[in-house]
């Protein structure tokens, strides 16, 4: 019989596992890495956040003790600076792009210095940013992840109207959803859309879904503009035999049970756990899989480190709380004993001679209780088709880099949109972009 | 192998490096542990006359800080001992019998009349101290009273103490300086004039080093106000290398030994006061800041330098630098210097580019071809050096002195060998004609 079982743990080892991966810095330790900062010129970490957030007026801020002034060099560039401060793959975005790197291979701890000024402004203050005069001017937006928080948070700092509707239950999308608990700990997703929402002039509907409760048509008809932050709603299958078998879960609906479980013991997770993927969602499936009381946890990826979604950071993070990751095998069937999951069968893979990922022929065999699908996800398009639609590319809306889609009236941002790296900062970089476009379009 | 024995006055160390008159050296217990470290010297904190002095029983100091709050200028409102003077004559006796191959030398500061040094020298001698400081140089409290600074500020008054104490001793007679003057050379000179063996500088620099703005008083405060201290620490030692070198320059008081102090950290600090001319130098602020083991990193990096360099003794590089103190008037306006990037230490944090575009004379690229790339345009480089200055890494940007004979590219000009300065410009109104 397979080994899959909630409460693996002692009950205080589940409080331990799952708070905060990088304790925030204590003041004395932000001061002291605010002095590292060169204040360079035209920042090369700045250029290196879709956000653009200017960094070293931030940490030169924090290095003056004027922490809430710090915030809102964040804030004004990146009104979700706090969750990015989390869950940002610095590693790969402004700390890579640090010059320290060049002078002595260790970044200013750009993160953590962003953590601990929008955590001091998240402690004394309810939001951020005063409210232009109403221009009468309404905006739907539909979605209230990342990409629409940001939008509908520019939009009403512009003085318009807002009505964000939401398919969930509740508002915060990937943030709230999908994010790894030791990376938003403290119920801190809510406590943002909070803040975002402090400003005033946007409403939430939730539990409203676009193709269901109303159409693009009826969008434009009600409201004066429509940004759609969709995100993606469908994980990519494995094509593989045996997928349907008991104990073959979606990564992403995994985390997000557990994400929304207030005990953590009631989640059930096998004794032995194989992930298949190679992105974020992989690592944070098979982390908290390892932080929940998996016995065995393997990460198993068709290509090499290089190639991994997955910054080699957190590839690291993963191999240092134990997981195990396997390069170079490609997923063939799920093994099955009586009804339940007993192996995943792989097949090894290399390049050939032109580069193409081939299989080898050789097999391997890892056994495991429970398998989780982190493959990816895909938008599905059905709720902007039929009726007005809007212009397709590559499985995504089609946008311009004003993230205006083929449809007028019509703006699209975050991970349903074409080019899309799914990063929270992006979707926030796309919402305000958005919300910049259309409140241009409504002054025009 | 270097020999680091100094003898200054006929006051013999093992090392150049003394302890200045200041509260590590204020009694028995603090000056044995600075000579087990290591130091050659002391100069005991200032003596005063009985009653002793009182002092605050609040915040006494105040700070400035660099980076990472390393300490960088130190502020006090301290005064002279506020121990008995039968007890400091005491210890005194005591330390220099059980150390008698460290130099002790005792500061002194009593009313400007020739009756009270003349008794305070009388009990010092009996000591057996190897010579006496003229403390006339600390900027606060004591100077209110008509002593410290208020006797530094008036050369004739320098010199009149000064010829007092010298009649009155066998021990040899330092003035030590005030910084809170116009112009060094004046107070240098009296004290020679009055027979002073030697003179000993910076004392310390008047200064309110911050103002609380919650309480708007300045810093140390004292139940809501502050006064003014005095300022010492790494940041004062340009200034005071600045006023030894005009001593050690000046043809009046040319050969007059010094010993230097301010802001002294470091073998290189102390290097660099011995090569304008100091016989010893004197260390404060940086043991109160690291405790008295720094000595051994002064020993150490001294001997490796000077092994280096082939100087067998402190005296063979002593000085070296006080003929290349010049008047700006004479320095050579044919020498032109560019700077030069080194692009495998660049980390391209573009300050040099921002300093020169935003204030100095947009001699720097930031973008070539698309590519962030930092590189001196020769022709806009005037050689200010200000890059090399803002630049986070030692040593990537470098003057290169231009070849007599190349074409500087900012004036189209051929670079002359022959030296040449300003008094002989022909922008120079009363420039005469060159030889």
């Amino acid at each position: 019989m397979p080994d899959i079982s909630a409460g693996r743990l002692a009950a205080v080892d589940y409080g331990k596992n799952f708070s905060d991966v990088h304790p925030p810095l204590s003041s004395h330790e932000a001061v002291v890495e605010s002095d590292r900062c060169y204040f360079c010129f035209d920042a090369p970490c700045t250029n290196a956040c879709p956000t653009s957030i200017d960094i070293p007026m931030f940490i030169r801020k924090i290095g003056t003790g004027n922490v809430d002034g710090a915030a809102e060099t964040i804030f004004s560039s990146n009104i979700l600076g706090g969750m990015c401060a989390r869950v940002c793959p610095t590693e790969t975005l402004c700390e890579e792009a640090c010059v320290r790197n060049e002078a002595e291979e260790k970044p200013v701890r750009i993160g953590l210095l962003q953590r601990h000024a929008t955590d001091h402004y998240f402690d004394r203050h309810a939001a951020f940013g005063v409210r232009a005069p109403a221009t009468g001017r309404k905006v739907a937006v539909i979605g209230a992840g990342p990409a629409g928080l940001a939008c509908a948070h520019e939009l009403a700092l512009k003085g318009h109207d807002v009505t964000i509707f939401e398919a969930r239950g509740k508002a915060g999308g990937l943030n709230e959803f999908g994010i790894a608990s030791y990376k938003a700990t403290d119920n801190f997703a809510q406590r943002e859309v909070d803040f975002v929402l402090g400003i005033g002039g946007i409403a939430i509907e939730a539990g409203k879904a676009l193709g269901r409760d109303f159409t693009l048509g009826s969008l434009k008809a009600d409201y004066d503009a429509v940004f759609l932050g969709l995100g993606l709603q469908a994980v990519n299958a494995l094509g593989v035999e045996g997928e349907e078998i008991a104990g073959v879960v979606d990564a992403v609906r995994w985390i997000e049970d557990l994400r929304q479980s207030p005990d953590k013991s009631m989640i059930e997770v096998g004794a032995r756990v194989v992930v298949i993927g190679g992105g974020m969602t992989a690592v944070d499936a098979a982390m908290q899989a390892k932080k929940l009381g998996a016995d065995e946890v393997t990460i198993a990826y068709r290509r090499g480190p290089a190639e991994m979604g997955a910054s080699r950071y957190e590839q690291e993070l993963a191999q240092m709380n134990g997981v195990r990751i396997l390069h170079w095998v490609a997923p063939k069937s799920v093994v099955s004993e009586g009804n339940a999951v007993a192996a995943v069968d792989f097949e090894r893979t290399a390049l050939d001679a032109s580069g193409r990922l081939v299989g080898t022929g050789r097999s391997v065999r890892v056994a495991a209780d429970q398998v989780m699908k982190a493959i990816g996800q895909t938008f599905v398009a059905d709720p902007v088709e039929g009726g007005e639609t809007v212009a397709l590319e590559g499985g995504r809306i089609a946008v311009d880099t004003e993230m205006r889609t083929s449809l007028a009236g019509v703006w699209a941002g975050g991970d349903c949109v074409r080019g899309g790296e799914d990063l929270t900062v992006q979707a926030v970089d796309h919402g305000k972009r958005a919300a910049l476009s259309i409140h241009a379009t409504l002054s025009a | 192998m270097a020999d680091l024995r100094t003898n200054f006055l006929g006051i013999k160390s093992p090392n150049p490096f003394w302890l200045a008159s200041a509260p590590p050296t204020d009694k028995k217990y603090n000056v044995e542990r600075a000579y087990r470290a290591g130091w050659g010297g002391v100069v005991w904190k200032t003596l005063g006359e009985d009653p002793a002095v009182v002092n605050v029983n609040g915040p006494r100091y105040g700070a400035i800080h660099a980076g990472d709050r390393r300490l960088s200028g130190l502020n006090n409102i301290e005064l002279i001992t506020d121990r008995p003077l039968e007890l400091n004559l005491r210890e005194i006796t005591e330390v220099k019998k059980a150390w008698p191959d460290r130099a002790l030398v005792v500061s002194l500061m009593v009313p400007c009349e020739e009756q009270n040094w003349n008794s305070i020298i009388a009990r010092v001698e009996e000591t057996g101290a190897d010579g006496i400081e003229l403390n006339f140089g600390c900027p606060h409290g004591m100077s209110e009273r008509g002593m410290g600074s208020s006797v530094g500020q008036v050369p004739e008054y320098i010199e009149m103490v000064a010829r007092w104490c010298k009649a009155a001793t066998r021990m040899p007679v330092i003035v030590k300086l005030t910084p809170n003057i116009t112009n060094i050379r004046y107070p240098a000179r009296a004290a020679k004039r009055g027979g002073a063996d030697a003179v000993s500088l910076i004392n310390t620099i008047n200064s309110i080093v911050a103002v609380d703005l919650d309480s708007f008083a300045p810093v140390p405060t004292i139940d809501g106000k502050g006064s003014h201290g005095g300022y010492c620490g790494p940041a004062v030692k340009p200034i005071a290398l600045n006023m030894v070198a005009e001593i050690a320059r000046d043809p009046e008081t040319f050969g007059l030994p010094i010993s230097g102090i301010g802001g002294i950290e470091t073998w290189r600090d102390a290097a660099e006061y011995i090569a304008l001319g100091c016989g010893t130098v004197q260390v404060c602020t940086a043991v109160m800041t690291y405790g008295f083991k720094i000595v051994e990193e002064m020993i150490d990096g001294m001997k490796k330098y000077m092994d280096g360099h082939g100087f067998s003794t402190v005296d063979d590089f002593r000085g070296l630098a006080v003929k290349n103190v010049s008047d700006w008037k004479y320095l050579n306006l044919n020498y032109i210097a560019k700077a030069k990037i080194d692009q495998d230490l660049c980390i391209k944090c573009g300050r040099c580019y921002i300093a020169c575009e935003d204030t100095s004379h947009q001699a720097i690229t930031h973008m070539v071809e698309g590519i962030r790339h930092f590189e001196v345009k020769d022709e806009e480089c005037v050689g200010c050096n200000l890059c090399v200055n803002v630049c986070p890494v030692k040593g990537c940007i470098t003057m290169e002195p231009m070849a007599p004979g190349s074409v500087d590219p900012r004036t189209g000009r051929v670079v002359p060998a022959a030296y040449a300065n300003w008094t002989t410009h022909p922008n120079n109104p009363s420039a005469v004609a060159a030889e």
